[in-house]
């Protein structure tokens, strides 16, 4: 098992548990992320994190919209890097750039 | 993500089936290809719809093993290439395979200890750890290692180590592996000759198996094994 398919098993446990549960997955990477393109981090509503979409920097910055995806059931593509401000602020201070997608696990497909 | 993806995409990965999973990167929307069975996948559509363009871009990208976003039809999408996880199987369920196991594992593979001493493979020696008790030649047979699988024999004992090499040479695996000194290797290519293993299939074998690191202690050597794997599987291996 990959680590990917390892944050959705987990993802899936906690939905089955009951919690709100957001997926944040790397879309692109640039210069010297540390993560790849398809690297994936849930979080609920609760406040639960598992995986990683950085070496660490930017999970907070994750975490906070996800819990904006898991409130409005809206996705969000967030963008980091060294040209952003917000990525000094959350620490993404490595040189690399990343987008994350981040998106609500949902039991209905979409409207 | 829709739950019923979800868990498609885990049945797929279970099923070792390779899948590409499309999302569009503006609202969410999503695809599993190919499957046209499955009520998650596009419509039939023309080759020129977007989906149909869509379609087509995810095939391709799952057969180069590539994840990313692309544009289709003015629109981003994101791409994720879903192949099977891979696999280690190791022959002999000794000391090495004790910490040579959980370490493949942590490196995200799906690990089978195979050995028909179960004095060896007993469950309280590999805890969580697949165990299989059937002869190495049998159990690879069943378990059908592909090109994303590593093979690793470490009982020294030839009886299970050689008909479980000439099984792997048989196979695609990425990486086989035999334990034992450069003495016990000459003896064994002598061995598998005689069974009529051509010297081409033989180089394949890894041996001594493990990077040098000096290794000395069994943890020590399962690290220069893992360390092999892990160079092979990312195309950076060094034959000595």
């Amino acid at each position: 098992m990959n680590d990917s398919e390892d944050i959705l098993s987990i993802a899936l446990d906690w939905h089955k548990a009951g919690e709100q549960v957001a997926i944040a997955t790397v879309t692109s990477t640039w210069g010297s992320s540390p993560r790849r393109p398809g690297s994936r981090m849930a979080i609920t509503a609760s406040g639960r994190m598992a995986g990683s979409v950085s070496g660490g920097c930017i999970e907070g910055a994750v975490a906070e919209a996800a819990g904006r995806s898991i409130a409005t059931g809206l996705p969000q593509l967030l963008d980091f890097g060294v040209t952003d401000e917000r990525a000094w602020e959350v620490g993404l201070a490595c040189g690399g750039k990343i987008s994350v997608f981040v998106e609500k696990l949902v039991a209905d497909a979409p409207a | 993500m829709r739950l019923d993806h979800l868990t498609a995409l885990h049945a797929a990965a279970a099923a070792r089936r390779p899948v590409a999973y499309a999302t569009r990167l503006t609202d969410g929307a999503a695809y599993i290809l190919p499957d046209l069975a499955a009520p998650n996948s596009p419509p039939d559509s023309p080759p020129d719809s977007p989906l149909g363009l869509l379609a087509t871009e995810a095939a391709a990208m799952l057969a180069a093993g590539r994840t990313g976003v692309v544009t289709i039809a003015d629109e981003p999408w994101f791409i994720e290439s879903r192949t099977p996880s891979p696999r280690a199987f190791i022959i002999g369920a000794v000391h090495i395979a004790q910490t040579l196991a959980p370490l493949a594992v942590s490196m995200g593979f799906d690990v089978v200890v195979i050995d028909p001493r179960r004095t060896f493979a007993a469950p309280d020696r590999f805890p969580g750890i697949a165990l299989r008790t059937d002869w190495p030649d049998e159990a690879l047979d069943a378990l059908n290692p592909d090109r994303a699988t590593a093979i690793i024999t470490l009982t020294h004992d030839p009886k299970l180590d050689d008909p479980g090499l000439i099984r792997a040479l048989a196979s695609d695996a990425f990486y086989i592996g035999a334990l034992g000194s450069r003495k016990t290797h000459a003896a064994r290519l002598e061995r598998l000759t005689a069974s009529g293993i051509s010297t081409a299939a033989q180089a394949r074998i890894c041996a001594p198996v493990g990077l040098d690191i000096g290794a000395v202690t069994a943890p020590e050597i399962a690290l220069s094994i893992i360390g092999q794997i892990v160079a092979a599987r990312r195309g950076k291996l060094a034959k000595s």
